[in-house]
């Protein structure tokens, strides 16, 4: 009997658990649309925390602004809109005003300045609807000269801390400046910021000049110069302009030059005897290796970012495709199976996507693929678009557009690799060639 | 003289004569009235007929009033054809000739310095005070307002009851006939019939006390256990009549959970995944971070806004470390922004849904 007892209690507790689960079983729902749109954010004008810092606060706060509506995931919501103001940078966030407003974001900085012209900024972000900061505050200090980079880098950090994307603001790009006649172009080798700003020059028009490529410490240049009549590679010094030419046999032509990721050896093209293949020089040792060795045109090659691989242009099929072999040379394999023609392929710093090249149906696009050639999505359509560089992060490419007609110039323009948000460079002149440095440290 | 006076006034008044002679009787005026042509005319107006004409230059109004005089047009006076002096035949310097472009300059070292170095210290500045914003709570007068249905159109004449389950319809009301072995009459077999149900009018659901409460109860306060003392086990059965006891305060307990309102409809719970989907916003998602599959959990108040600190990340799939978290902010914003002023639920049903998880699933908006 008191067995029976049990097991009636037991029955008992087994009936009453489900009831139990039931409620405290909460509403589960699946949802797969949502919506792609700008970020609303707010920035309002940094704090002024010494006098003579006002005008620092106000040109920082707008460089972040312009970076952050640059990529074309945010929108700056304009002051007028606000109906709060911040006091100062410790000042406590009144959440609902800018919920009110529908800013997602806010960024909050202040700036001080020394005697000696030395720079402290500092900034807070904030996640609005949550009520709560989104990572920590920063601090960054620097010389007045450098408050553009300041404001870059906090710019990437908030690119970085809403998109999960790594940072590229803080970047340089150096390219081909040309001036003059279409039929008549000088051509001047320049640097400048990402967005265009901190413009110099690094050589003179005397020759012409082609395909910068930053070295992965960005302290050094690769570009091709007919300096001597023929395309050969120079090797320049930012810091001090100084160039040298690679040393490559005489009467032979060189070019499409790149650095390997470890900034040892340099990758190009070489032409001798009609033939073009690709090479690697030592830099240290000025040893020569080749690496591909067909009677075909075998050039732009471009290193995997773990430096294993090579991904190259040539015609060995009998059109312009893209193919991928080891560093050290050996067995090519093609990726490229679409129409038309690919070229001037560039490995994602990411590693898992080639940008490249594609001519077709009288067209030329920008576009990008994987490493197996699949997914190829074409980014750009023009008369003339071509070389791409890839932005430090793998999200953005950048490449040259080139007007059609006499009066048609080229220019840098930019594009997601979503294909959204293609933007034109703002350059003093007509611009081509672009190489993207890695990010500054 | 007087002879030649007076034949001259002869012959004048026999000639005066004969010529009123023919015109009394003679035929020589008798003519007949002269033929017309008919012919079809319009009128038209001034206007039109200046129309018809071919445009000629107005002649200058002349007002009444008097107007300036405007100055004589200087005479007009041909320049002087310009004397084309045949240009010196130069032959084209040859290229060797040419002097070649001035290049620029020399680029300025000077100006290409290392960038200026920025020292970048993470050092968490001071820690500002949370907001001392006080809760503002404000009681709107209660909404009785239900929507007031509109008269209904008579459908049928009279009202008809429900007929019989095996009942036939039709117009005519008949009882069936079956089969009766003792029946003297035989009737031909046949099932019966009755009139379909219908109403004299529609009522709407809007019209009929829908049963749901006006207010939502708040949640029950779990009942307090009765405090146990400490008793002295006499023996065993008195042991087991307390574990069955227990056992029915918490089955009673149980049941008191249970929810009291009647489960969502799909149309409810795909207006809140709407909803919620109009704020997941994925545009500033990265690459990474869109290849992550979050579940959420949060608790809902009563008037259908979500706890902002009870949300929290109950699982996620495809990534890990910086990309889930970006993937749970995205989530995590949506579910407070479009629940800043309340979701569209039905508060009778509050048990049904003060408790969610949201699976959110960015498959469909990746980058392809």
């Amino acid at each position: 009997m008191r067995y029976i007892l049990a097991l009636l209690v037991l029955l008992m507790g087994g009936f009453s658990t489900p009831s139990t689960v039931n409620a405290q079983q909460p509403l589960k729902l699946t949802i797969t649309d949502g919506v792609i749109e700008p970020l609303p954010f707010a920035v309002p004008t940094f704090q002024a925390e010494t006098p003579n810092a006002a005008q620092f606060a106000t040109d920082i706060a707008r460089v972040v602004a312009e970076d952050l509506t640059g990529t074309g995931l945010f929108r700056e919501i304009g002051a007028d809109a606000f109906i709060s103001t911040i006091s100062s940078f410790g000042a406590p966030i009144q959440y609902p005003d800018w919920r009110a407003i529908n800013a997602q974001a806010l960024i909050n900085g202040a700036v001080s300045a020394d005697a000696n012209g030395n720079l402290v900024l500092k900034f807070r972000l904030y996640d609005v609807f949550s009520g709560a900061e989104l990572g920590s505050g920063l601090q960054f200090a620097g010389t007045a000269q450098g408050w553009r980079r300041m404001a870059h880098k906090v710019a990437d950090e908030v690119y970085n801390r809403i998109t999960g994307e790594d940072k590229y603001f803080d970047s340089r790009v150096v390219f081909v400046s040309e001036t003059g006649p279409k039929a008549d172009r000088a051509k001047r080798l320049a640097v400048m910021d990402y967005d265009g700003a901190n413009l110099q020059y690094l050589t003179d028009s005397s020759a012409i000049v082609l395909a910068p490529r930053f070295s992965p410490t960005r302290d050094r240049v690769l570009y091709t110069s007919y300096e001597s009549g023929f395309p050969r590679i120079y090797v320049l010094d930012v810091a001090n302009v100084g160039q040298r030419a690679l040393d490559v046999p005489d009467g032979t032509m060189s070019f499409a030059p790149r650095f390997s990721p470890d900034g040892q050896r340099v990758v190009f093209s070489l032409t001798t005897g009609g033939n073009t293949d690709i090479y690697t020089l030592d830099i240290a040792s000025g040893q020569r290796t080749r690496l591909t060795d067909t009677p075909a045109i075998e050039t732009a090659p471009s290193y995997s970012p773990d430096g294993t691989r090579i991904v190259f242009e040539s015609d060995r099929s009998g059109t312009q495709q893209l193919y991928v072999m080891p560093a050290g040379g050996g067995e090519a394999t093609r990726i490229s199976f679409g129409s038309g023609r690919y070229g001037t392929p560039v490995w994602s710093p990411r590693g898992d996507l080639v940008a490249f090249t594609k001519q077709s149906k009288g067209r030329f696009h920008i576009g990008v693929m994987r490493l197996d050639g699949s997914e190829e999505r074409l980014l750009t359509a023009s008369f003339l678009d071509e070389g791409p560089t890839w932005a430090p992060n793998g999200r953005v490419i950048m490449f040259t557009r080139e007007t059609q007609g006499a009066n048609g110039a080229p220019a840098l323009y930019s594009v997601d690799i979503s294909g959204r948000n293609l933007r034109k460079l703002r350059t003093e002149t007509a611009a081509s060639d672009p190489s993207w440095s890695p990010l500054q440290k | 003289m007087a002879d030649r006076l007076n034949t001259g006034i002869l012959i004048s008044g026999l000639g005066h004569a004969s010529v009123l002679g023919l015109l009394l009787f003679g035929p020589v005026f008798s003519a007949e009235p002269l033929k017309f042509e008919e012919m079809d005319v319009t009128i038209i107006s001034g206007e039109e007929f200046a129309a018809l004409l071919p445009p000629v230059d107005e002649a200058p109004s002349v007002n009444e009033a008097p107007e300036a005089v405007a100055p004589p047009a200087p005479e007009v006076v041909e320049p002087p054809a310009p004397v084309v002096e045949e240009p010196e035949v130069v032959e084209a310097p040859t290229p060797e000739q040419q002097a070649p472009p001035e290049p620029d300059p020399a680029p300025d070292t000077s100006q290409i310095q290392p960038l200026p170095e920025t020292v970048v210290e993470e050092t968490p500045p001071q820690e500002p005070q949370p907001p001392e914003v006080a809760d503002q709570v404000v009681l709107l007068p209660p909404s009785n307002l239900r929507p007031k249905a509109r008269p209904s159109e008579r459908i049928a004449p009279e009202a008809v009851a429900p007929s019989e389950p095996d009942v036939a319809l039709d117009t005519v009301v008949q009882d069936a006939v079956t089969e009766d072995a003792d029946a003297t009459d035989v009737a031909e077999a046949q099932d019966a019939t009755a009139p379909e149900e219908a109403s004299t009018e529609i009522v709407t659901e809007a019209e009929t006390p829908s049963g749901a409460p006006e207010k939502s109860l708040r949640p029950k306060t779990r009942p307090r256990a009765p405090v146990q003392t400490a008793q002295p086990a006499t023996d065993t059965d008195t042991s087991v009549a307390s574990a069955l006891e227990q056992a029915l305060i918490g089955a009673a307990d149980s049941v008191a959970d249970v929810p009291t309102g009647p489960p969502l409809t799909r149309g409810e719970k795909d207006a809140l995944v709407v909803a919620v989907g109009n704020c997941w916003n994925v545009g500033s998602l990265s690459t990474d971070a869109l290849q992550v599959t979050v579940t959420v959990g949060f608790s809902m108040e009563q008037d259908a806004r979500p706890v902002s600190r009870s949300i929290r990340l109950v699982s996620s799939e495809g990534g890990s470390g910086d990309a889930v978290t970006r993937a749970f902010d995205a989530a995590r914003r949506a579910v407070l922004r479009c629940g800043a002023r309340g979701y569209n639920l039905p508060v009778e049903k509050y048990d049904q849904w003060k408790e969610i998880e949201i699976t959110f699933n960015p498959e469909r908006m990746r980058i392809k």
